[in-house]
């Protein structure tokens, strides 16, 4: 027997207000809206649509201080996804969400139903899937917890994209002390979209039906909502339940009968049944519609016996949708279902009165008004006004670089930094996705940004998804500022104008201030860089208390970045080295930084600031240079300088073309410069691009660099099988310079992750 | 022109991809055929395509196999003698259809792999490889978890003795040796024919590799001599 078998008419005690994680003052609010003690499915209902999952109580108010508009946005935040213009007949849909909860208790399961609910998410708008991402985040490589995690969490999310034949094309998965008890599992997923079939999760028209299509309902996933509103504890493991169980194959036949749906033009709108199931998406639809849904429990089509209106109210099964049908055409939809093997049932009606009104045995279970369940400017919505303060933690943060010594041997240390599981070839992980499928993916994982081409229209999608935990807990306002700059600096390498981002706010407990603070500040660095770089956000996802015994996660704001190559030529740039002789050119300049890289965490251990300055004026224009230079064909190749420092770019110019079937080629580089080694070559200076061109382009690549007020510099040529790197290093002296064979490099790179995977 | 048709089961994943290379980069007349439907001769090629037909819960194509299109596509094969070619999830139907010899195992290494692979031509004298010449080293993709090949000793000396290995992974000099063999396939088979020479199964996609910026224009060999057989013989 479930925990939640009971009567509707029970009364409701405190110690039942408390299991449904009420504070007193939201109770007292619901005898206000009520005008009377709730029912048990009542109190079902608020806690799921009040819970932080759903309610976004918390960041609610901070959010807004997002720019979320834009000559491209056709949808911003508040739909299944948000929908960007393209300039043609078709727009682009996405959205990144967290699955981190379900997928530390059940890695396999909670990562598998994470992709699939963001599919859902992008094909409810009428798009169809074309490329999916994920941003991973581990305990220690070596850590009993990260062996169970990481291989259940890859082979969940390979299970449903492979199986859906949606190509899983970008990622990142990093490994951190931090995550260890809560591992970070944010999926993205882009899809493309006629902009005459766009079609929303807007319920309307007195009187239409109120249609159920997909799977059935079951037990699994009750309160999944409320169970992500809690920190992970020796107790949630417990929860066991709260994870639901992926069925990619059901929902690969929901997304065709879906998109067909849309071609027949049979239905007004439609939701997925996502967190907080048939209680979210009929109150969601109901609410953006301006009218009042009733729905019958008894028509619900279920999978175990005996269920009864709190437990379907609740469920969060998978593969289910909630869509309202134009009046008259319900048959039609069931006939497309039913081509598919599914059924749709009518379980419910669109009603004036806005009120959500559930139905069981004949007799109304619950009635509640929609507006204060749904809308946060109502006065009885729980919205929190939390005040931040300042973390103790940050007040002795900074390292003194005198306080580092210089490494003697430089090679030991490139060597060491390559294998380091945060930069190693993470090959093992995304060759377990089907990355090709649907025939459009023109360069593959590995690189800064994954590009997909675009059948037919003249446009191709560069995307990727970044963040530097480790930059925003050391300092949250530039740490995000440099996750934004990042992200869009990717997509610039490989030729895209960045045109809109959808982010995943991982953070810890936002009762606490110091994590609102961090919180605060992440928004505010993530949308000040966002108006420098003209990228609105257009989606999202907040995902609190990312805590475990140990305390919170790092803040991590993961940004995912969407951005267009235009033009007949769709002219598009890779980032590895390609011929011999090509000189190799730096956009941007070194300052003396250490603090906050891989370097100092690998070579010293120390997590120590202070993080790389950003100028977000100097970014963009770094960034539109190396757009322009890749539009006029100047450069063969673009990579972004970020982990690792410098030298790590260059070795990943030399090596990564293997990921392309290409041959490894060597460089040889001189650097002049009188800041320290370690600073030169392993630092993290913001703002650098790596580019090569043939000699007689360098001429042109230079004259458009100071068109740009951007700095340029020769600093090599390509060419041989060892990387070489000469540092003349005028003020001081035995000068010192990095010689290894490229095969060495590839060695240590494709075994440092890969042979934990 | 050569008239395609490229069946669509529930599941199906690759079936608008060998539609493109079938119709848009090759030229040629290509529809979907639903998976009830019964009339497919008027087709020239059949394509079971890849993907997880019903989900492939249960074996890889052990439950596609019984679908209404594939009554069909035996009589299409056994009866009319035409070409039908199964990619992948496709290739996994036609062993389960009995229409190729041998089963699939799960990958050696237990792990779903997509990459691009080598694979050698062994026979160039089939109506899928005639543009290919003898031992031609063709680069193409794999995407699968279950494309471990294995059929018993008796089997595979009378695939070899018939020449009905078509293809066999090897590395990129054309040597086939176990570093090449990504997924455990019994005597590095990547795909294989019938005695008749009309059906062919393999599990590397060459309709993934039929455009430069995808990787690899090898894929087109393939298409390439399906075309011309169907057009100098039917």
């Amino acid at each position: 027997m479930s925990k939640y078998d009971r009567a509707n008419d029970l009364e409701i005690t405190p110690a039942i207000i408390k299991e449904h994680g009420f504070k007193q003052e939201e109770y007292d609010n619901i005898l206000k809206i009520l005008k009377r003690p709730p029912t048990y499915v009542e109190l079902g209902i608020f806690s799921a649509m009040w819970s932080e999952h759903c309610s976004y109580k918390h960041s609610k108010p901070t959010l807004k201080k997002f720019p979320h508009k834009g000559k491209y946005v056709i949808q911003g935040p508040g739909e299944n996804a948000g929908i960007i213009d393209t300039g043609t007949d078709m727009a682009v849909a996405f959205k990144i969400e967290s699955h981190n909860h379900p997928s530390a208790v059940e890695p396999f399961q909670g990562a598998a139903t994470g992709v699939g609910g963001i599919l859902r998410d992008v094909f409810t708008m009428g798009a169809r899937p074309i490329a999916s991402l994920n941003s991973l985040r581990f305990g220690s490589i070596k850590s009993a917890n990260t062996h169970r995690l990481l291989p259940g969490v890859v082979a969940g999310i390979a299970f449903y994209g492979n199986c859906i034949g949606v190509p899983t094309v970008a990622g990142e998965t990093v490994f951190e002390e931090t995550y260890e008890d809560n591992c970070l599992v944010n999926a993205m997923t882009i899809g493309i979209v006629e902009k005459k079939k766009i079609i929303k999760a807007k319920a309307s028209g007195l009187g239409n039906s109120v249609m159920y299509i997909g799977a059935m309902t079951g037990r699994d996933g009750i309160h999944g909502a409320t169970f992500a509103s809690a920190e992970l504890s020796e107790e949630t493991a417990e929860n066991r339940s709260s994870v639901q169980v992926a069925d990619p194959f059901m929902e690969k036949l929901l997304l065709e009968a879906t998109l067909e749906l849309i071609d027949k033009k049979v239905m007004v709108g439609i939701q997925d049944m996502g967190a907080a199931g048939l209680t979210s998406s009929s109150t969601e639809m109901a609410f953006r519609g301006n009218v009042g849904m009733e729905v019958d429990m008894d028509k619900v089509p279920q999978r175990e016996k005996g269920m009864n209106a709190y437990e379907i109210m609740l469920s969060e099964s998978q593969e289910r949708m909630l869509l309202v049908a134009k009046k008259g055409k319900e048959k039609e939809v069931e006939k497309v279902l039913n081509k598919w093997g599914l059924h749709a049932v009518v379980i419910g009606k669109i009603i004036k009165k806005q009120n959500i009104i559930v139905k069981e045995k004949g007799k109304i279970v619950a009635d509640i008004p929609i507006e204060p369940l749904a809308d946060s400017g109502h006065p009885l919505f729980p919205l929190k006004h939390q005040k931040g303060v300042k973390p103790a933690y940050l007040a002795d943060i900074n390292i003194k670089k005198s306080d580092v010594k210089e490494p003697d041997d430089l090679e030991a240390v490139l060597k060491k930094l390559m294998g380091c599981p945060n930069i190693a070839s993470k090959s093992n992980i995304w060759e377990q996705y089907d990355h090709m499928v649907q025939t459009n993916t023109v360069t593959l994982p590995g690189s800064d940004a994954a590009v997909i081409d675009v059948k037919d229209r003249d446009f191709m999608i560069a995307t990727s998804v970044d963040c530097n935990g480790r930059y925003v807990y050391l300092d949250p306002f530039k740490g995000a500022q440099i996750a934004m700059a990042e992200s869009a600096r990717n997509v610039s390498c490989s030729g895209a104008e960045p045109v809109a981002f959808t982010n995943c706010l991982n953070f810890g407990n936002p009762e606490d201030p110091e994590i609102f603070w961090q919180f605060e500040k992440s928004v505010e660095g993530l949308s000040d860089a966002a108006r420098a770089l003209k990228t609105p956000v257009i989606s999202g996802n907040v995902s609190f208390y990312n805590e475990g015994p140990a305390g919170a996660i790092y803040p991590t704001p993961t940004v995912g970045m969407v951005g267009y190559i235009t033009g007949s030529e769709k002219r598009y740039c890779k980032q590895f080295f390609r011929d011999n002789n090509d000189v190799i050119l730096m956009i941007g300049e070194t300052l003396e930084e250490i603090g906050a890289s891989e370097y100092l965490k690998e070579l010293h251990g120390l997590v120590k600031g202070p993080v790389p300055d950003i100028n977000m004026k100097k970014e963009v224009l770094i960034q539109k240079t190396c757009r322009d230079a890749i539009k006029k064909g100047f450069v063969k190749s673009a990579h972004d300088v970020s982990k690792g420092g410098l030298a790590v770019a260059l070795t990943e110019c030399c090596i990564t073309g293997t990921l392309h079937g290409e041959k490894p080629i060597g460089a040889f580089v001189e650097l002049q410069s009188d800041i320290r080694l370690d600073a030169l070559l392993f630092g993290e200076t913001q703002s650098r691009i790596i580019v090569t061109a043939a000699r007689e382009k360098v001429t042109a690549l230079k004259k458009l660099a100071s068109k740009n007020n951007v700095i340029i510099s020769e600093i090599g040529k390509v060419g041989g099988s060892r990387l070489i790197i000469n540092v003349d290093w005028a003020s001081k002296k035995n000068p010192k310079k990095i010689n290894l064979g490229i095969d060495e490099l590839i060695d240590i790179w494709s075994k440092g992750v890969n042979k934990y995977v | 022109m050569v008239k395609f048709g490229v069946v669509v089961f529930p599941g199906s994943n690759c079936d608008k991809d060998c539609l493109w290379a079938a119709g848009d980069v090759m030229g040629q007349k290509a529809d979907f055929i639903w998976h009830e439907s019964k009339d497919i001769n008027k087709y020239d090629v059949i394509i079971l395509p890849g993907g997880f037909s019903y989900g492939d819960y249960l074996r890889s194509g052990a439950i596609a196999r019984f679908s209404k299109v594939m009554e069909s596509v035996q009589k299409f094969a056994v009866k009319k003698n035409k070409l039908v070619i199964g990619i992948c999830n496709g290739f996994q139907i036609l062993l389960e259809a009995g229409l190729l010899p041998g089963a699939m195992l799960h990958n050696k290494n237990l792990k779903f792999i997509c990459k691009y692979i080598n694979m050698r031509v062994e026979n160039n004298s089939t109506p899928f490889t005639g543009a290919c010449g003898k031992n031609q080293v063709i680069k193409i993709p794999i995407a699968h978890g279950e494309g471990n090949y294995f059929c018993d000793e008796k089997t595979l000396n009378s695939l070899i003795e018939n020449d009905q290995v078509v293809f066999r992974y090897c590395d990129e000099k054309g040597s086939v040796t176990d570093d090449a063999n990504p997924n455990g396939a019994l005597y590095n088979i990547a795909g294989i024919m019938n005695k008749k020479g009309n059906v062919m199964g393999l599990m590397p996609h060459p309709e993934r590799a039929m455009k430069k910026e995808l990787g690899s224009t090898d894929g087109n060999f393939i298409f390439d001599s399906i075309v011309s057989h169907v057009k100098k013989y039917l």
